[in-house]
């Protein structure tokens, strides 16, 4: 959901492409009704994209028109968005090239003065 | 009553770094507790910390909200404040994504319009202009004039940031014009109400509650 936010660079900004990455699996409660309200918040495509780029092949390449009632698919959503962590890596901005650090599990976007 | 979030992983030496939580955090989690049957009836899907700091509050709204029924963002300009946060959220058996950004920069304008429930204990003390802006626990309570200066900064990006039922709680202190806030609020199209209100030591606290104006 991150997008590069460097002063002047608006375009082919997103999604940020990770590097590096070191991938953290934990386990977590799976909630129906959750992944069902976040159906219509995801921006697919890019999840996708950005899942395959970490070798997660699970997703299919278009959302089922099914989505809120396909129990395969909502399981496969729970363990890509709930349960892959990304411990750490880069992800870099495809337009600009700006560089942003994950440590501990935290993306660090802060910018420097002149990137403001 | 809901238990404090367990806290016992952050030492005294954190505490130089990070903001320990005291009245204002602990009026922010009263109020929290008087709005659980809102919160319920809300169901947030994404919720954000704005500052989220030792990450109490967060741990306390995420155990209302429970573990998987959202996804928690917290946000904070100080990386100790960062680690602090996803530090609590394990102690307390939650899961949350913690950024390190000033205020909500990198969020803007993917989750426009997404986010639930969200909530800033802003730093409102009064102090000279030239204190704002730390990395460090100074961004923790540093306001600036009035202690509006970071508050007003954040403002704006209400509108944009909360979901159409979204809501958003802020502390703040006498000393900040609450009057003069909710009325900016009211400009941008959002209904304001004291949720609570208390004495401590010098401080008059609020917690003011925003949603958007149903007409």
């Amino acid at each position: 959901m991150l997008q590069c936010h460097v002063k002047g660079c608006d375009a082919n900004n997103f999604p940020l492409e990770l590097q590096e990455v070191v991938l953290e699996q934990e386990e977590a409660e799976f909630n129906e009704d959750f992944l069902k309200n976040m159906l219509g918040k995801l921006e697919y495509e890019a999840l996708v994209a950005t899942s395959l780029k970490l070798d997660i092949h699970d997703l299919p390449a278009t959302m089922p028109e099914d989505a809120a009632y396909n129990d395969e698919f909502l399981q496969i959503l729970h363990r890509v968005i709930l349960e892959t962590h990304i411990k750490s890596g880069k992800m870099v901005c495809p337009n600009c090239q700006h560089i942003y650090n994950i440590r501990d599990g935290i993306p660090n976007m802060l910018l420097a003065e002149h990137e403001v | 009553m809901l238990p404090t979030p367990d806290l016992s992983h952050l030492k005294k030496k954190d505490y130089e770094y990070i903001y320990e939580p005291a009245e204002d955090t602990f009026l922010f989690l009263d109020a929290f507790e008087d709005e659980v049957p809102f919160l319920k009836e809300l169901q947030p899907t994404i919720s954000l910390e704005v500052g989220s700091g030792s990450g109490c509050v967060t741990a306390f709204v995420g155990k209302i909200l429970g573990e998987s029924s959202c996804l928690k963002y917290c946000t904070d300009i100080n990386p100790k404040a960062a680690r602090a946060t996803l530090g609590t959220a394990k102690q307390n058996q939650l899961t949350v994504d913690v950024i390190e950004t000033h205020l909500t920069d990198a969020l803007l304008p993917r989750l426009q319009g997404q986010i639930d429930l969200m909530y800033f204990n802003p730093p409102y003390v009064l102090t000279p202009s030239e204190e704002v802006g730390s990395h460090s626990v100074e961004a923790s309570w540093a306001g600036g004039i009035d202690g509006r200066e970071v508050i007003d900064e954040f403002l704006p990006y209400v509108k944009r940031l909360l979901s159409p039922k979204g809501a958003f709680y802020m502390v703040v202190v006498n000393e900040n014009k609450p009057d003069d806030i909710r009325e900016i609020m009211k400009q941008d199209g959002f209904e304001s109400s004291i949720v609570k209100t208390r004495l401590a030591g010098r401080e008059k606290l609020f917690i003011l509650k925003f949603v958007r104006s149903s007409t």
